[in-house]
């Protein structure tokens, strides 16, 4: 079959459901668009799709992609894919702009993941603790994590049924091979609900303020193939380095200096082997687990390595 | 649309002797801030480096201000690391550190020209701390087996820097794939006289 073929059959097969588009005519038009414009296949079929749609008079969100796919939530790896989901909404949160109407975390077996609505998408709203089976939601990636998107073809249906929330934590391990800046003793803005670090005394978004003490590591973990970033929060931090928040603040205080904090603990965690657990967060794993891989087993080492 | 993050430069594995050989080194951009990075001998590009070693010898061979230097041996060679002004985290710590004791180093791999005309390949570290023999064994293993994957990769098509590790060196990768396998070996051996396997020379009385 040849790939203008295959094009053609895939746009037929997006209308589907609303509207008979017939794959022949479909070739037609790409191949007047391919072979005597010369316009590239991705562009044509862009253009074919949007002449059909206006011929049927709807959106292109509309088009359901020949029927999505139900799948899980930790098993969403790519951008821009229609999906069905069978979640529970988990947790809502405040919507930073007017244009959301609902955001806040999706769980199923599989894990957790964040979902947004819009106000142009005139859905109606969902309810904590209650269980959905949502059709035709979108995928978004934002560096390296995704999300879904609900939408005005979003079908939402309540089932009655406990869904138990999976835990789609990731494991890393490695050398800790840094510690980067705003790790040790830092300051958080006061404000309600803004936990932002504060640089020199300000917060980003509420300028000047008095700020309250925190500890954190923001570190990486390097196995000799890739690296990992994480975030050792203060119960974290507090058990990686047994330096406690008091401590850590009589220190800072003698030295008057609070960057003696993060060199102090860079002495105690830089250099070696950790394995922590917890969820992904934008470039970051939150550490809750952490251990300490321990004694290396030389004999299945040698084993395994000569078996390469 | 989202923007990848700029990436941080993986530490490589790779044991003394054949870091010691990596004195070629290149950048994959015209731009004059692109990173340097060296090649190693069983065909990979090395921006960073991470190793464990035990710091046998210490000497600050600067002239006007403090310039230390340090050898980090690992079961097949010896690490040149060098640390002055400009890393002055790493410097006072070569200066405090009373050697023997092992340390871990994250460094960038530096190479220098000598007036005979041999490259040395040396570290500018960016962290050494002291860590404990538990932590070294384990380097020595994951060295290990980085390096096995390596040599065996070396033959892959499209395999790029082996490639250049071909057009480059004279050096032939099985060697470093001995030298691995020895490295893990010799652990092996010395985790079983910790097992209490060697003679008992005090002659404690059987049960």
């Amino acid at each position: 079959m040849s790939e203008l073929r295959q094009e053609a059959e895939a746009i037929a097969e997006q209308f589907s459901d609303h509207t008979d588009v017939d794959p022949d005519d479909v070739e037609e038009r790409l191949e007047t668009l391919v072979d005597e414009y010369r316009v590239p296949l991705d562009e044509a079929s862009r253009s074919v799709t949007n002449s059909y749609l206006e011929d049927a008079g709807m959106e292109r969100d509309e088009l359901g992609r020949g029927g999505s796919e139900e799948v899980l939530v930790d098993d969403i790896d790519e951008d821009e894919q229609w999906v069905d989901l069978r979640v529970e909404l988990v947790d809502l949160w405040e919507p930073r702009s007017d244009s959301i109407s609902q955001v806040g975390l999706l769980g199923d077996e599989s894990g957790t993941i964040k979902f947004v609505a819009f106000e142009t998408s005139d859905l109606p709203e969902l309810t904590e603790g209650q269980a959905y089976e949502l059709s035709n939601v979108v995928t978004d990636e934002y560096e390296g994590s995704y999300s879904v998107k609900l939408n005005r073809t979003t079908q939402i249906t309540e089932i009655d049924e406990e869904i138990e929330i999976g835990d789609n934590a990731d494991t890393v391990e490695g050398a800790l091979v840094d510690i980067q800046s705003g790790s040790g003793l830092i300051k958080r803005c006061p404000e309600e609900d803004c936990t932002r670090v504060l640089q020199n005394g300000r917060c980003s978004e509420h300028g000047q303020v008095e700020g309250e003490f925190d500890l954190r590591i923001k570190g990486v973990l390097d196995d000799g193939e890739t690296v990992s970033e994480v975030i050792f929060d203060r119960e974290a931090t507090e058990k990686l380095t047994g330096m406690s928040l008091e401590e850590a603040k009589d220190m800072a205080m003698d030295a008057l200096d609070t960057t003696v904090v993060a060199e102090e603990m860079g002495e105690d965690v830089l250099g070696r082997y950790y394995r922590v657990t917890g969820p992904t967060f934008g470039r970051y794993v939150l550490v809750d687990e952490m251990e300490d891989p321990g004694t290396v087993d030389v004999e299945s080492a040698l084993i395994e390595a000569r078996s390469i | 649309m989202s923007q990848s993050a700029p990436t941080r430069e993986v530490a490589r594995r790779v044991f003394a002797s054949e870091f010691n050989d990596a004195g070629y080194t290149f950048t994959e951009s015209d731009d004059e801030r692109a990173p340097v990075y060296a090649l190693l001998p069983t065909g990979e590009s090395s921006n960073r480096v991470f190793f464990v070693g035990t710091l046998t010898e210490k000497e600050d061979v600067g002239e006007d201000s403090e310039y230390w230097r340090g050898r980090i041996v690992d079961p097949t060679g010896t690490f040149f690391v060098y640390a002055g002004q400009y890393q002055p985290e790493a410097a006072s710590k070569l200066r405090d550190l009373e050697p023997p004791a092992y340390v871990a180093v994250v460094g960038k791999p530096r190479t220098y020209e000598t007036d005979d005309g041999t490259v040395r390949v040396s570290v500018r570290p960016e962290s050494i701390t002291e860590v404990d023999a538990a932590t070294r064994d384990r380097w020595v293993a994951e060295t290990a087996r980085r390096t096995v994957e390596r040599v065996a990769a070396f033959d892959d098509e499209g395999n790029e820097y082996a490639r250049m590790a071909r057009e480059e060196y004279d050096l032939d990768p099985e060697t470093y794939k001995a030298a691995a396998l020895s490295a893990l070996e010799d652990l092996d051996d010395s985790g079983d006289e910790l097992a209490g396997d060697d003679p008992d020379p005090a002659g404690t009385p059987e049960p």
